[in-house]
């Protein structure tokens, strides 16, 4: 279509939850953080209208292929809420046909009921954040969700008619087996999903983990072990049926996250709420942080954004090389200098790069090669 | 009041020898000598009370943050005697206070004819001390025992009365209690030291000689070389020769310090001062030296000259390379007025561009070292520490060897390493453990002596290279600091030496190369292997580290290869994070260095260089 507008995503950030979890630092607080005393519905009064405002920062645009709630924990709105939201953005730059519209959810502020009103909003695509199935590596991660929750929600999901049903597992986690780790995919794979994300326990600065691996009240696992249990969900997920489609996501034909792809492929997306992220056309800027300098900077009427960045050439030819060295395609070697081919001819000799595509012209990881991606992204970028 | 103004005392180069009495201090660090001497100054009113200030001597930071003096200086003292009622002229001049200059005590000794053996008596006196002290004893000069900081509560002074009576032969009572803080018996000290240290003696009419027994850089004024006359007369008209090298000088300027330079007519017999030539290298006025005047040159040297010679060696490198020429300045500016440091570039596979540079002991290792980084801001990375090894090859050609990754390949005739005597002084109870160690570092027992019920002397001739590596903190942690250790170079010895080579994926390392007794090679092998292990970090390949004796491997470990190094997550679309992480590691990456194809942290180098004493040390630093 010429001079149509080009499509932009949505990534909107819920920054709530019931209980901050011990290894988490993502950008959420807990209505006692916000308000002595408060509650949710007190802390969050009016946090959708914010976002309906921030939208008229956006320029105009062509229709959203995917949107995606993520969080904190969106389910925390009513679905009533982020109905009204959606309805805003659909009449305001329209759907494509097959839009992708996923909320990350908590298996245990889910309901039945819930999952139908978010279904009916029109959210098609749940991802649960499951990260285990032992009772014993959920409490070191300081989550408060039973494992029986897990089956429940999905299961409700499914008789939601939701299109994609997805959960996200953390490994790595201390006190964690292989066998524990087996087991949780074994469980994740059982559910009625099409889409699995693993993500090895990072411990971050200034959480309550960080603080506990420091106090060695807990003791994180060999790095060659966390190797192994990446091994083995993607033996595991492979044989399900779901295949890696970016280092840490796995999924059935057609079941892959186009927003999640979005990214990887440097497209364009508006973050909307506090933190969020967006990027236009080798821009990138961030909101600021907190809710409430959020609320302030909006209700003056002005834009919540609170630095940004224009890429160089060289710093996207960067992120290219970083995004797409993830994704199953590669990175095709006719893209590359002939130094840096030559920096990573003993990676093609250790098997860390898969001689098949090699051989054909293009830089592809094999499973091993996977998991030091970042040094061979430094390799490649020296 | 025994203090006499400036103005009105004797003036130099008109002073009779007979009102001269030139003193020394000897003690230990922290026995309070710097403390005793600002006490002096207060006393003798040649400093006024506002401009005083803590350690006044003591010129440079490094000094005065660690309370030891580096470099002698001599300060004139005007002093009516309680006694007589005299008019004096004390010269008191500053020994440093450290083994590795022994040499310059000896001639700072040399330049006095009485020492006070400043003692601490809470602690009681140290090897160093003692060694000191028998240099003095050597030289003749008059002993004044003196027990210093009685005002403490832990003071001892009858049993170190005993101790240093026991010593130096003479009366318990006899040594002077004084408190260098509160100021207590330092009058009396000042009347003791006019009325038992002889006056100089010297022929005013024959030939100058004058003793050189410090000389000093100085930015404004070129070298400042202190001087004591023995015979004759220096002045300003004076045209002054070395009698080392016969080298002539212009005499700019004569003068004494009080403790600010005075500049005056000229030194005569006994007195003791500063002369400056112009000369802008200490190396053209050396310790030790004779002046005499051109016109009328003296004959016959003042014993007991020598060239310093450099006993340690260690290869000092920039952290950054760009950096090379700098410490090419600042190693040609400390030269100006250190001349026991020698240098020179030399490269290494591992570390770059560098200088091999040839030090006194470890102390002036350390001080050259932190001058360096303060004084030109540089970051610096130093090899171990090694001594210098003759070498005779089977084809009986003889090398001599001051870098271990220079010692022959295969077979040697025989290796000679230096040896020192080495004398600790500690309480009774730690004998075994002193001499278990010393026997672990292949000592010998030369004798033992009680210097009171419960501290003992012990004697040991020791291999120099066993010293340098960490013995004296290896000493102290086993003696809970009491110890302490003096040591002279007595001359070579054969050894039983081998090189030991590490290898990192068969490439040798040749800053951790090292030169060991053959007992120890295994030992060594072991503990370097296992160090870097921990040190370097997982490669994409298996890194096997090896020790070898030639091509014979004595230890190994192995670096497994890396299996993980990936971010999982990029955290709700922020790519800037998790580029500028990329970009962090990318700066990570540069500061590598390349050992074959084995990326080596510069972290990791300088972690296997430093031994665990020395990290406890930066530790307690901060």
């Amino acid at each position: 279509m010429p001079g149509a507008l080009s499509p932009l995503s949505f990534y909107i950030h819920v920054p709530y939850c019931l209980k901050r979890c011990g290894y988490c630092d993502f950008n959420t607080y807990t209505p006692g953080e916000l308000r002595n005393g408060g509650d949710l519905a007190t802390v969050s009064d009016g946090y959708i209208d914010l976002l309906i405002k921030e939208c008229n920062f956006v320029p105009p645009a062509g229709p959203i292929p995917t949107i995606f709630f993520g969080g904190g924990t969106p389910t925390l709105m009513e679905p009533s809420d982020l109905g009204r939201l959606l309805r805003h953005l659909e009449n305001r730059f329209g759907f494509t046909e097959d839009a992708e519209i996923t909320i990350e959810a908590n298996p245990d502020t889910v309901t039945a009921e819930k999952l139908q009103q978010l279904k009916e909003i029109g959210i098609n695509r749940i991802s649960f954040g499951m990260q285990s199935s032992n009772p014993q590596v959920l409490k070191v991660l300081d989550r408060t969700h039973n494992p029986e929750n897990v089956f429940k929600a999905t299961e409700w999901a499914k008789s939601a008619n939701f299109e994609h049903i997805s959960v996200d597992l953390i490994y790595g986690v201390p006190s964690e087996s292989i066998a524990d780790w087996r087991s949780s995919v074994e469980t994740a794979l059982s559910l009625p999903i099409d889409h699995i994300s693993a993500y090895a326990l990072i411990v971050e600065d200034g959480t309550k983990l960080a603080g506990q691996v420091r106090r060695a009240e807990v003791v994180m696992p060999d790095e060659d072990e966390t190797a192994d249990k990446y091994l083995l969900v993607d033996e595991l997920a492979t044989a399900a049926g779901l295949s890696w489609y970016e280092l840490s996501n796995w999924s059935k034909p057609g079941g892959e996250c186009r927003h999640n792809i979005a990214y990887w492929e440097g497209k364009n997306w508006w973050g909307l709420g506090p933190g969020a992220h967006s990027h236009m056309n080798g821009r990138r800027w961030w909101n600021v942080k907190h809710p409430n300098a959020y609320r302030e900077k909006l209700s003056a009427q002005n834009s919540p954004m609170h630095d940004e960045e224009e890429l160089t050439v060289e710093q996207i030819e960067q992120e290219r090389i970083m995004l797409n060295i993830r994704l199953p395609r590669g990175l095709p070697l006719a893209t590359l200098s002939a130094e840096q081919v030559q920096n990573l001819l003993p990676y093609r000799e250790s098997g860390h790069l898969d001689a098949g595509s090699w051989g054909s012209g293009n830089l592809t990881l094999t499973r091993s090669g996977r998991l030091i991606a970042d040094r061979i992204v430094r390799e490649i970028l020296l | 009041m025994p203090a006499i103004e400036l103005s009105k005392a004797p003036q130099p180069a008109s002073t009779n020898p007979e009102q001269i009495r030139n003193f020394c201090i000897i003690a230990h660090i922290d026995h309070g000598k710097s403390t005793l001497a600002d006490r002096m100054l207060g006393i003798t009113e040649v400093v006024e009370q506002r401009n005083m200030r803590a350690q006044y001597l003591d010129r440079m930071d490094i000094e005065r943050e660690r309370g030891i003096t580096i470099k002698s200086q001599a300060v004139r003292l005007p002093w009516r005697s309680g006694i007589d009622g005299q008019e004096y002229i004390l010269n008191m001049i500053d020994t440093p206070g450290h083994v590795d200059f022994t040499y310059e005590v000896s001639r700072s000794l040399a330049a006095c004819e009485g020492a006070v053996l400043l003692v601490d008596c809470a602690q009681g006196i140290e090897a160093q001390t003692l060694a000191n002290l028998y240099l003095a004893m050597e030289n003749n000069l008059t002993i004044i025992p003196v027990l210093n900081k009685i005002d403490l509560p832990a003071a001892q002074p009858e049993k170190f009365a005993e101790e240093l009576a026991k010593l130096i032969g003479c009366q318990p009572e006899d040594c002077l209690r004084v408190s260098g803080k509160t100021g207590a018996g330092v009058e009396e000290l000042l009347d003791q030291i006019v009325k038992q240290i002889p006056p100089p003696v010297g022929d005013a009419n024959a030939p100058a000689r004058a003793l050189i027994f410090d000389s000093v850089y100085d930015t404004y004024r070129g070298v400042v070389t202190y001087v004591r006359v023995v015979d004759g007369h220096l002045s300003t008209r004076d045209q002054i020769q070395m009698f080392s090298t016969g080298v002539r000088h212009e005499m700019l300027e004569v003068g004494v310090i009080s403790p600010e330079p005075v500049v005056s007519k000229g030194l005569g017999v006994g007195e003791v001062g500063y002369v400056i030539t112009g000369v802008k290298d200490v190396r053209q006025s050396r310790v030790g030296d004779t002046i005499t005047t051109y016109h009328n040159p003296t004959t016959k040297a003042l014993a007991g000259y020598k060239d310093p010679k450099p006993m340690v060696f260690s290869g000092l490198y920039p952290l950054d390379g760009a950096d090379y020429p700098l410490l090419r300045e600042a190693l040609d500016k400390l030269q100006l007025n250190d001349a026991a440091l020698v240098y020179e570039p030399e490269t290494s596979a591992a570390l770059g561009f560098g200088f091999r540079c040839g030090f006194l002991g470890l102390l002036h290792m350390e001080i050259v070292r932190e001058r360096l980084e303060r004084e030109s801001n540089l970051s610096l990375i130093s090899t171990a520490p090694n001594v210098v090894y003759r070498v005779k090859r089977d084809d009986g050609k003889e090398l001599i060897v001051t870098n271990p990754s220079e010692f022959p390949d295969g077979k040697v005739a025989s290796v000679e390493e230096p040896i020192v005597r080495a004398t600790i002084l500690a309480p009774s109870e730690f004998i075994g453990a002193i001499m278990e160690l010393c026997q672990q570092r292949r000592g010998l027992l030369k004798g033992m002596d009680y210097l009171s019920e419960d501290r003992v002397e012990i004697r040991y001739t020791l291999p120099l290279a066993e010293i340098v590596f960490d013995f004296f903190d290896q000493l102290k942690s086993k003696t809970r600091g009491y110890a302490s250790l003096d040591y002279e170079p007595i001359g070579e010895a054969e050894g039983d030496l081998v090189k030991v080579d590490i290898l990192l994926q068969g490439e040798t390392v040749d800053a951790f190369s090292a030169i060991v007794h053959k007992d120890k090679a295994y030992a060594y092998g072991v503990m370097m292997t296992s160090k870097l292990r921990e040190l370097i970090p997982r490669q994409q390949f298996e890194v096997p580290i090896q020790a070898a004796i030639g091509s014979r491997i004595i230890a190994r470990e192995s670096i497994r290869a890396i299996r993980k190094d990936v971010l999982a997550k990029c955290y709700g679309g922020d790519i800037s994070r998790k580029r500028k992480l990329l970009e962090k590691q990318k700066e990570g990456k540069k500061r590598m260095k390349m050992v074959g194809r084995v990326e080596v942290p510069q972290e990791a180098f300088i972690a296997a260089l430093t031994t665990d004493a020395d990290v406890d040390k930066a530790k307690a630093k901060k």
